[in-house]
């Protein structure tokens, strides 16, 4: 690694710390311009919540001094105070609680839509203008183009209600089946087209057609040089994937009713509660933001022939 | 005859040509445009003349069936002033007919079907499923115009003027375009619907809806970034171009080159990524609709429809399919056809 790139991982992280800060200050300030402040609700509210958020943040203090304190909050204990819907409970906690369904949903997900979506990406690109090829194209076409919530309730009625294979409920055993196959599908449809592309291109240059004529064989060729080098702009997609998957888990979580982070931010939104619409908002742009860095950073260490500006 | 091998000249051919000959020899082309050859190369390529089509036929039809079709989006048809509550009118299956309107049948008088049926507040759902197709695309349309708006100003000023304006705003695009755009779409969304409800009672606004305003407002704030990079970038390569220089030259204002020899230049990326941007908006409205922060009740989106229809999923499912259906047919055609614009109208491609 040499000083440039090191230049460039600093100049990126730089920018996330930032972007991060901005997230925060914004998420608080607009959330301030609610008539009645965030920690206000026209719900009843426990009396210890209440009392608790203002001792927290000290409501009758200037908003400078809130805004230090929620950010000194956050940076030192990742702390986002207490749910008004939840009695009793943190946001934190709540997060957490959620994180633990939802994470394993997101990775499984992230996982199956990139081995199908390089294997069919390959494969289209290799029989090129084959009817495989044009098959693969047209699904993933119709893919693309498809909302998450309706894939969800098309394959939600088709294999659960119709068909009965599956339960409809995510928290059932086997449930989270369809949840995963819906947040795969966008992704996975992507990966396809940009790995095709991407193969295209490389099975175009003169290294493969060197290669050809030493007399490697095809299937070395095709793994060895073609798929290795094909994949890298693969990985730029990881940080947009992973922040498809989180906006995409919302709804996804609430057509099949997994207990998961998603499913608790939208219930937030739709309960009014603040701290928590907050705490959610931030913890999930941090994930977005840190998984942004990693794939810049990476996609620049694999291939040293791109350049940074 | 002649011999072919003869040296002998051909008198004849060198007969001065007649004026018949003449307009025989001279072809004149019609003279043709920048947009005019966009247009033609458009409609050679068939994938996006049929999306075009299907857009244009969802589009006219959406405006213009509300004003001929019977029934309103928002009429219970079972509640009518001064009588209980007919509960016949709710939840009918396609081309069912509520008990009043089944009377009237009996009685050889004509109805009009309700063709997608009704929903569970006996309101004609085609109509719904029209009014919400006509408000997405509305959505998706000026949500475009606005972005469009904002980034080519912002975009060729940078671009234009350089230095430290163009730093200070390339900082502000970067952090913009780092942010996640979806959650903060949905931070916004929540809070700009509470905080102008109160504002907008009462004025022109409110009958948009405040959620309705919120959109637009948080597309304003988060879309333009990319549309401002791509038009500074067209820009900041055109700058250096020799017309630019006679412009200045002859003293031409900075205002005058940017609407006049710059804009003009860079148009057909801007038609381009408006385009792209329609479908996206779209997407994003629909998204918003099914977390309950898209348009306000009792208007229809496209994507209310479809959160709405939720509910009764597995006694009506025909009410999440239509809407769902409509959505993808409009993202994947206005798709199809940007890709296709972005064939005719790059000429880098060319």
């Amino acid at each position: 690694m040499n000083s440039k790139t090191l230049q460039y991982i600093l100049k990126r992280l730089l920018l996330a710390i930032l972007t991060v800060w901005v997230v925060i200050t914004v998420t608080f300030f607009v959330t301030r311009a609610i008539p009645g402040g965030p920690f206000m609700s026209e719900k009843a509210i426990s009396a210890e919540a209440q009392a608790a958020l203002e001792a927290k943040y000290g409501l009758d203090k200037p908003v400078f001094e809130q805004y230090t304190t929620y950010l000194k909050d956050i940076v030192t204990a990742f702390d986002f105070g207490p749910s008004i819907k939840n009695r009793g409970r943190d946001v934190i906690e709540i997060i957490v609680d959620g994180m633990e369904t939802s994470i394993p949903l997101g990775l499984t997900a992230a996982f199956s839509a990139l081995i199908t979506g390089i294997v069919l990406g390959a494969v289209a690109a290799l029989r090129r203008n084959k009817i495989i090829d044009k098959v693969i194209m047209v699904i993933t076409t119709a893919f693309v183009s498809m909302p998450s919530f309706v894939m969800g309730v098309l394959l939600l009625m088709l294999f659960a209600v119709t068909l009965g294979w599956v339960p409809a409920n995510g928290a059932a055993d086997g449930g989270l089946i369809l949840p995963i196959i819906t947040l795969a599908l966008y992704p996975m449809a992507y990966i396809t087209r940009l790995t095709r592309s991407s193969m295209l291109d490389v099975l175009g240059q003169d290294y493969i057609r060197t290669a050809r004529a030493k007399g490697v064989s095809k299937w070395k060729i095709i793994f060895g040089h073609a798929l290795k080098n094909s994949l890298i702009p693969v990985i730029t997609y990881f940080g947009p994937m992973l922040a498809y998957i989180v906006t995409g888990s919302l709804v996804v979580e609430r057509i099949f009713a997994v207990p998961g982070i998603g499913r608790a931010f939208v219930s937030s939104i739709n309960d009014r509660d603040y701290p928590m619409i907050m705490g959610t908002t931030i913890v999930l742009a941090i994930l977005i933001v840190v998984m942004n860095l990693v794939s810049d950073i990476l996609y620049k260490v694999v291939d040293p022939r791109i350049n940074l500006e | 005859m002649k011999k072919i091998f003869s040296l002998h000249t051909d008198l004849d051919a060198f007969i001065p040509a007649t004026e018949d000959d003449k307009k025989y020899m001279v072809q004149m082309r019609e003279s043709s445009t920048f947009l005019k050859d966009g247009i033609k190369r458009l409609l050679k390529n068939k994938v996006a003349t049929v999306s075009l089509f299907i857009v244009i036929i969802i589009a006219l039809s959406s405006i213009i069936l509300p004003f001929f079709w019977p029934y309103q989006y928002d009429t219970m048809l079972g509640i009518t002033p001064g009588k209980p509550v007919d509960s016949s009118y709710n939840n009918l299956g396609p081309f069912e007919y509520g008990a009043t309107e089944q009377a009237m049948l009996d009685a050889g008088e004509d109805v009009f079907p309700h063709v997608f049926g009704t929903d569970n507040q006996g309101r004609d759902y085609f109509i719904r499923v029209v009014y919400g197709t006509r408000i997405s695309l509305a959505v998706g349309f000026f949500a475009s115009i606005i972005v469009l708006i904002i980034g080519l100003t912002i975009g060729s000023l940078a671009g234009y003027i350089g230095g430290k304006v163009d730093i200070i705003i390339m900082r502000l695009v970067d952090i913009i375009y780092s942010l996640p755009d979806m959650l903060m779409v949905i931070l916004l969304s929540t809070v700009l619907k509470t905080t102008l409800e109160p504002v907008i009672e009462g004025t022109i606004l409110a009958k948009l809806g405040s959620n309705m305003i919120s959109l637009f407002i948080v597309f304003g704030l988060l879309y333009w970034v990319s549309m401002s990079r791509l038009i500074r970038g067209q820009i900041l390569a055109l700058r250096e171009q020799e017309y630019v220089l006679a412009a200045q030259a002859v003293g031409a204002k900075s205002r005058w080159i940017i609407t006049k020899h710059l804009i003009p230049n860079c148009i057909s990326v801007v038609i381009i990524s408006t385009a792209l941007q329609i479908p996206s908006a779209i997407f994003t409205e629909s998204y918003l609709s099914f977390l309950g922060l898209g348009v306000n009740a009792p208007m229809p989106s496209l994507g209310s429809l479809a959160s709405d229809a939720l509910n009764g999923l597995q006694s009506y499912p025909s009410r999440l399919i239509i809407p769902a259906i409509v959505i993808s047919l409009i993202v994947l055609s206005l798709n199809l056809l940007g890709d296709g614009l972005r064939d005719a109208f790059d000429p880098k491609l060319r």
